[in-house]
């Protein structure tokens, strides 16, 4: 908290946030020992739980923040599940392959960037399905993927069932940890203002000198290394790779309700959602098609008339900041000036 | 090989058919409707409907459709997407998204997953053709597209040039406000030409189902050949639609003349090629106005662009 003149007060942290932030260190220290009394179903689940935190996170880092709708983020998803394969495949650690490739699509979503990035909004949107399509076609191609039959990641067998729904249990809570901590850190720092520079004006922004383009450059390939982190996590729980389950729009479906739903360009807003869509899916998922009808109809209607989701009408009624990535101006008296909006 | 360039080039026909109403909604309202192929689509269900039920021809089941395309497009736009589009340019993305997925699984709900077609209705149609000089036959069905994508575009162009109602909607799309004080009401305006697309839809939906299968979720794929036929053709003109989906037709004969899923391998190849050229060499825009080129504003952020 800086001091200034006049008892005007320029504040990040505040009791709330703190409390805030010391709850989640707590919930992640809880979520860390409790597979040691939780059955396997609920492991399971759970880690479905991380891996949807994970995706709501890196396209609302996309596009609540760097202004980027997507709808073929799908790609890294499957991406990052194919390399897995093809990495066990030559012979590399199946754990260890996760990671390896979510870096080596990392690394493809750079030269990606350099010329998706100069398209705007819609032709954006739809240029990543593209993208998206094509990818799709040229891993059926792949052999060893066998088409749409599809493949399986064999070399996880070596461990028994137990060890690795546990393995994996926490290699999706670290993933989601750090991944969140990565975000967080990022959006703290100066990338960060102009971060949210980008998200409140971009022509504002480009005016005072944010280098715009390089910072979103910095969101994209974040986003695609989150997102395959979570495709390869899939992969993992999953054993099966079929192309078309893993490079299907579905997976965007599913970022945009969560974070349309949870608050677009907040924070909390997408960690809201994809715990709002865990319940939503464990309660209604087995009602299939109609389920997926509520889904797409609440999209709609959060984007006509809550476009801020639950999270920013939460932050507008109570003035409840609980992982601040901005600054507030606070006055003395009542009135309270929020410094983002 | 003549053979493949001769199909390549008619379907290059129904993809423009398919891509007009597309980027006519784009260079009017500014808004990329997510939700096109899946409209396309249910429109192919409703004729299929009326054709398997009660035994109307999908032509005269036009005459219902298209009244009834044409008032979802009012409807969408007046209720939809004027309001989603004042949240930003960004949320009528999401908006139309959301409504493609309730429509696709709404048709999948009521019609299954099975695939159905148009072409058991219109008799011979479906496959009769002609022979030309030289022994190559060329489908009287894909002649056919051909034609309406012709007439369709020479409508629309007449239609934006001489009518009132045309040159209405061209001033909402050079500047709502400056048109709003001529006495233009944008809203209509723009709910018109919206009403204008999805008839053009609703006519798309007909050609897909006679010339081929569809099943509930056919509608994403149907979006992206418009896309990047408006991409490829994106010279500024009604009439660049028809060269891109030509183009986008022949890439994808040509394309699955070399591998069985060379199709849709050549034809996003393509699209990606004419974009990467286009970003690269002239730094243009990618899907333009009407009849006329992006103007003022372009061409000042290129003079600032180019400025050390």
């Amino acid at each position: 908290m800086t001091s200034v003149t006049n008892g005007i007060t320029i504040e990040r942290w505040t009791r709330s946030s703190r409390l805030a932030l010391g709850s989640v260190a707590l919930a992640l220290a809880l979520f860390a020992i409790a597979p040691l009394a939780l059955g396997a179903g609920a492991i399971d689940r759970l880690t479905a739980l991380f891996i949807y935190v994970i995706l709501a996170a890196m396209w609302n880092a996309l596009a609540g923040f760097g202004g980027l709708v997507s709808v073929g983020q799908q790609v890294f998803f499957g991406l990052g599940a194919y390399f897995t394969i093809r990495l066990a495949d030559a012979g590399l650690n199946p754990f260890l392959s996760l990671f390896a490739a979510a870096l080596i699509t990392g690394a493809i979503s750079l030269p990606i960037s350099f010329f998706m990035l100069r398209l705007k909004g819609g032709e954006f949107a739809i240029g990543m399905w593209v993208i998206s399509a094509l990818t799709h076609m040229l891993v059926n191609l792949d052999r060893l993927i066998q088409g749409e039959t599809g493949t399986s990641l064999i070399s996880l067998n070596v461990y028994d069932s137990g060890t690795r729904r546990v393995v994996i249990y926490w290699l999706a809570l670290a993933s989601m940890a750090a991944l969140l901590g990565i975000l967080f850190a990022l959006l703290r720092s100066r990338a960060g203002a102009a971060i949210q520079a980008i998200r409140d004006n971009e022509d504002a922004a480009t005016s005072v000198g944010v280098r715009v383009i390089a910072t979103k450059r910095l969101l994209f390939v974040l986003a695609a290394f989150g997102i395959a982190v979570a495709g390869a996590l899939w992969l993992a729980t999953a054993t099966t790779f079929q192309p078309k389950t893993y490079f299907s729009v579905q997976w965007t479906a599913y970022m945009i309700f969560m974070v349309l739903v949870g608050g677009l360009g907040k924070f909390e807003g997408a960690i809201l959602g994809a715990v709002l869509f865990f319940v939503i899916e464990t309660f209604f998922g087995s009602m299939g098609v109609w389920y997926l009808i509520g889904l797409g109809a609440t999209a709609v209607v959060f984007s006509l008339f809550l476009p801020h989701g639950l999270w920013g009408e939460i932050e507008r009624r109570f003035d409840l900041r609980l992982l601040p990535v901005g600054y507030r101006l606070k006055l003395p008296g009542p009135t309270k000036i929020q410094w983002n909006q | 090989m003549i053979d493949t360039l001769i199909q390549g080039i008619l379907l290059g026909g129904y993809y423009a058919v398919i891509t007009c109403g597309l980027s006519f909604m784009f260079s009017v309202m500014r808004i990329i409707n997510l939700a096109h192929g899946s409209l396309a689509v249910a429109a192919a269900y409703g004729l299929w409907l009326l054709a398997s039920k009660f035994g109307i021809s999908p032509f005269t089941g036009l005459l219902i459709v298209l009244p009834v395309m044409a008032a979802t497009g009012w409807v969408l736009q007046r209720y939809l997407l004027e309001r989603s589009a004042r949240g930003g340019a960004l949320l009528p993305i999401l908006t139309t998204f959301g409504l493609a997925i309730v429509i696709d699984n709404l048709m999948f709900e009521q019609f299954g997953a099975d695939t159905r077609s148009l072409a058991p209705f219109i008799g011979s149609l479906s496959y009769d053709s002609w022979e030309l000089p030289g022994g190559t036959y060329v489908g009287k069905l894909a002649v056919m597209t051909m034609a309406t994508a012709i007439a369709l575009l020479g409508g629309l162009q007449v239609f934006l040039g001489r009518f009132a109602l045309g040159r209405a909607i061209r001033a909402t799309a050079e500047d709502p406000d400056t048109a709003g004080l001529v006495g233009i009401d944008a809203r209509k305006a723009n709910a018109l030409a919206a009403a204008i697309a999805m008839v053009t839809v609703g006519i798309a939906g007909a050609f897909l189902g006679m010339r081929a299968t569809f099943d509930p979720y056919s509608g994403g794929p149907q979006l992206l050949f418009a896309f990047e036929a408006a991409v490829i053709g994106g010279a500024g003109s009604l009439w660049g639609t028809l060269v891109g989906g030509i183009v986008l037709g022949l890439a994808q004969s040509l394309g699955a003349q070399v591998h069985p899923q060379g199709f849709l391998i050549g034809g996003h190849a393509v699209f990606l090629a004419v974009l990467f050229a286009r970003l690269f060499f002239t730094g243009a825009p990618f899907i333009g106005k009407i009849g006329f080129y992006k103007t003022g504003f372009t061409k000042i952020r290129a003079a600032i662009r180019s400025t050390p």
